[in-house]
């Protein structure tokens, strides 16, 4: 019995925790749309899917960066300071709104590539290097708007996040993009495969030849300009800008990530985990939101989700591993 | 040959300089810098602002730092405080005896990071997954519970802040001011300092720092930081030190959280933002590694108070407080790139 469940993993298509995480995904879908006849409506869920598009994008290199054991928390003050700065330029520098966009996006991957420069140059850990960067991205961007908002974007500049492009809100179609691209990458090629080996074991990766600080810059820097992105689409979703925006968004983009199965320790983890664990956090949000339950109860309940979930996989993992 | 051997002494000290005295120094440089362009920020008054307003961060720092220096984390601390100060609040406004009111939530806080350590040491759950799913719950528990209002309404000796040193020898309601003895007056601007929150900060941090480093069950969480493995062989238990561990920044939350709760006559039903940020900031800063086994609470305390100082000499030379964040994010960076510098000095003159 024990082992071919050992060995079913392999041929199965998702790994054990994505099942854990399809079953509580389809209970809590099946429950919440007994709950709610409002929940289950194609309407509703496009626009979840409108409203998870910030974190989703973030969650992708953040997958990369904790598949290689490492962390970004930095990621909701990048985004904060890269919409203040799509804003100031805008609005206070004068540039064109295609040329303030481009310079926020570019903001954020010099965001990230700072990161990326101190944790493999100087070998800063990178909890300690993107926690200063949480502090000092979002202290400029609070120091460069001194707290004041930027309102008034042309109507055009609204379609990216209000908008809809063949019935289906424009930056879900983005983040759809997104998760093809970074799930190939991760599952299809070496560069993908790297990261686990850097993550599995950084110094046998080393001695295996593989360009380790090239491949930690590359998603330290990716990790800042879907930073940048998000940003982008989080201004243009409510129409202002607030040195605030983003704060505390690298929880939600963490627990989203370690939800799915990526284990904090590195080495392990899949994009399409990511995705169940988007999925199932958004969704949760949503139905308890819907059922009546007041907004601030539900993240009570992802918070414990968060936990089962990583004691379910620990417990079979565990069980898995007693029947070798 | 001789040269080197002159040399060697100075390098030796210049480079054992340890993270404590350059906080001193820091801090000392900061108020003296400070305090020539604008003498008010070295005024008494403004001394006692400071700390009085802070030292429930330096109290959480030291138990931030116990975990950290146990190689865990805990960025539930900022959300746990928040929800025990409102159950402390609630508690005093309902009539309960004042001591119950503090005492209550230091017990609850202690159990919660019970349960906590009990995840990380005996489940292995990372502690930054543990206390994310925490800070989840507790965030959202509270604001569900109090439906955002605020509590006011304490009675007066709820407040620790009016309590000051000399109230306790000369035995006058707390609040009021004391009738000063002819002989004490000219000590008073000292006794003004010490309120309770601020002999609660010294004491909590000078008895944390003798049991870190004079006692076998505070060496242990050095060992266990240190390498987990080791410690084992050597007959540490990883999970009862951990249990403890927890325990004991549970002990250190719920001081600091009544500290938190006691000093301002209204308590507000939101986590200070960021608080947790700034509690690992200032135990980062004062020396603790992130990656376990080295650092002390009398850095952190030190630090808690260097970054609170910045936060009030930015205002007294005229930069606008927004720019505070930056600032606390470039200190990270400096210290830390130090301590890197440092270690490298010291490797090389090995």
């Amino acid at each position: 019995m024990s082992a071919t469940e050992a060995r079913a993993p392999k041929r199965l298509p998702l790994a054990p925790h994505e099942i854990v995480l399809v079953v509580i995904l389809a209970i809590a879908l099946a429950v919440l749309a007994t709950l709610s006849d409002r929940f289950f409506t194609l309407d509703n869920l496009l626009n979840q899917g409108r409203l998870m598009t910030e974190v989703g994008l973030i969650a992708m290199p953040m997958t990369f960066v904790i598949v290689t054991g490492g962390i970004d928390l930095s990621v909701g003050s990048t985004m904060g300071l890269c919409a203040i700065l799509l804003g100031y330029s805008w609005k206070n520098f004068g540039f064109p709104l295609e040329l303030a966009i481009v310079f926020a996006l570019l903001v954020g991957t010099v965001a990230g590539f700072i990161n990326g420069w101190f944790i493999t140059r100087l070998k800063v850990p990178p909890l300690i290097m993107t926690i200063s960067t949480l502090a000092l991205y979002r202290g400029l961007a609070e120091g460069i708007s001194q707290a004041h908002s930027v309102r008034g974007y042309p109507e055009g500049f609204y379609l990216l996040g209000q908008g809809e492009v063949w019935g289906v809100p424009t930056q879900l179609w983005l983040l759809v993009v997104a998760i093809v691209i970074f799930a190939v990458i991760l599952a299809r090629t070496t560069f993908g495969r790297s990261l686990y080996a850097i993550g599995y074991n950084e110094t046998g990766a080393r001695f295996s030849g593989l360009p380790v600080d090239r491949i930690k810059l590359a998603i330290y820097t990716a990790s800042g300009l879907m930073a940048g992105l998000a940003a982008w689409i989080f201004v243009s979703r409510v129409s202002t800008t607030r040195s605030d925006m983003g704060t505390g968004i690298e929880l939600d983009v963490i627990a989203a990530v370690v939800l799915g199965g990526t284990s904090i320790f590195g080495g392990v983890g899949t994009i399409a985990g990511t995705v169940l664990g988007l999925l199932l956090i958004q969704l949760l949000k949503d139905g308890l939101a819907l059922t009546g339950v007041k907004g601030d109860a539900t993240i009570v309940v992802i918070g414990a989700v968060l936990i089962l979930s990583i004691l379910i996989t620990n417990f079979a993992q565990r069980r898995r591993e007693q029947g070798r | 040959m001789s040269a080197t051997i002159a040399q060697a002494p100075a390098r030796k000290w210049r480079f054992s300089l340890s993270q404590e005295w350059l906080l001193l120094i820091g801090i000392a440089t900061l108020f003296i810098v400070v305090g020539l362009i604008n003498p008010r920020f070295v005024a008494s008054r403004n001394l006692q602002s400071i700390l009085l307003a802070n030292a429930y961060v330096a109290v959480a720092a030291i138990g931030m730092s116990v975990v950290i220096v146990s190689g865990n984390i805990d960025i539930s601390v900022g959300s746990l405080i928040g929800v025990l100060a409102s159950i402390s609040g609630a508690l005093a406004v309902a009539g309960v005896p004042v001591f119950f009111a503090w005492a209550i939530p230091v017990v609850i806080s202690i159990l919660v990071m019970m349960l906590q350590g009990a995840l990380v040491a005996y489940l292995r759950i990372p502690s930054i997954v543990v206390t994310l799913g925490m800070l989840s719950i507790l965030k959202g528990g509270l604001i569900s519970v109090t439906n955002g209002v605020w509590i006011s309404g304490m009675p007066d000796s709820f407040h620790l802040a009016q309590w000051h040193l000399l109230d306790l020898f000369i035995a006058a309601e707390p609040g009021k001011q004391a009738a000063v003895p002819e002989s004490l007056s000219a000590l008073k601007p000292m006794f003004d300092l010490l309120t309770m929150p601020v002999l609660f900060m010294l004491f909590l941090t000078l008895g944390a720092a003798w049991w870190m480093r004079n006692t076998a069950k505070g060496r242990s969480v050095y060992a266990v930081g240190g390498n987990a493995e080791a410690a084992r062989l050597c007959g540490i238990p990883r999970e009862r030190t951990l249990m403890m561990v927890f325990a004991v920044h549970g002990l250190f939350t719920g001081l600091a959280a009544v500290l938190f709760a006691t000093q301002p006559s209204v308590i507000q039903s939101t986590v200070p933002p960021n608080l947790e940020l700034t509690i690992i900031t200032a135990s980062v800063v004062g020396g603790v590694s992130i990656l376990g086994g080295t650092g002390t609470v009398i850095g952190s305390t030190l630090a808690a108070i260097l970054i609170a100082a910045i936060g009030s000499a930015l205002i007294f030379v005229n930069i606008s407080p927004y720019w505070l964040r930056a600032a606390q994010g470039i200190l990270i960076l400096v210290t830390v790139l130090a301590d890197i510098y440092r270690r490298r000095q010291r490797g090389l003159a090995r």
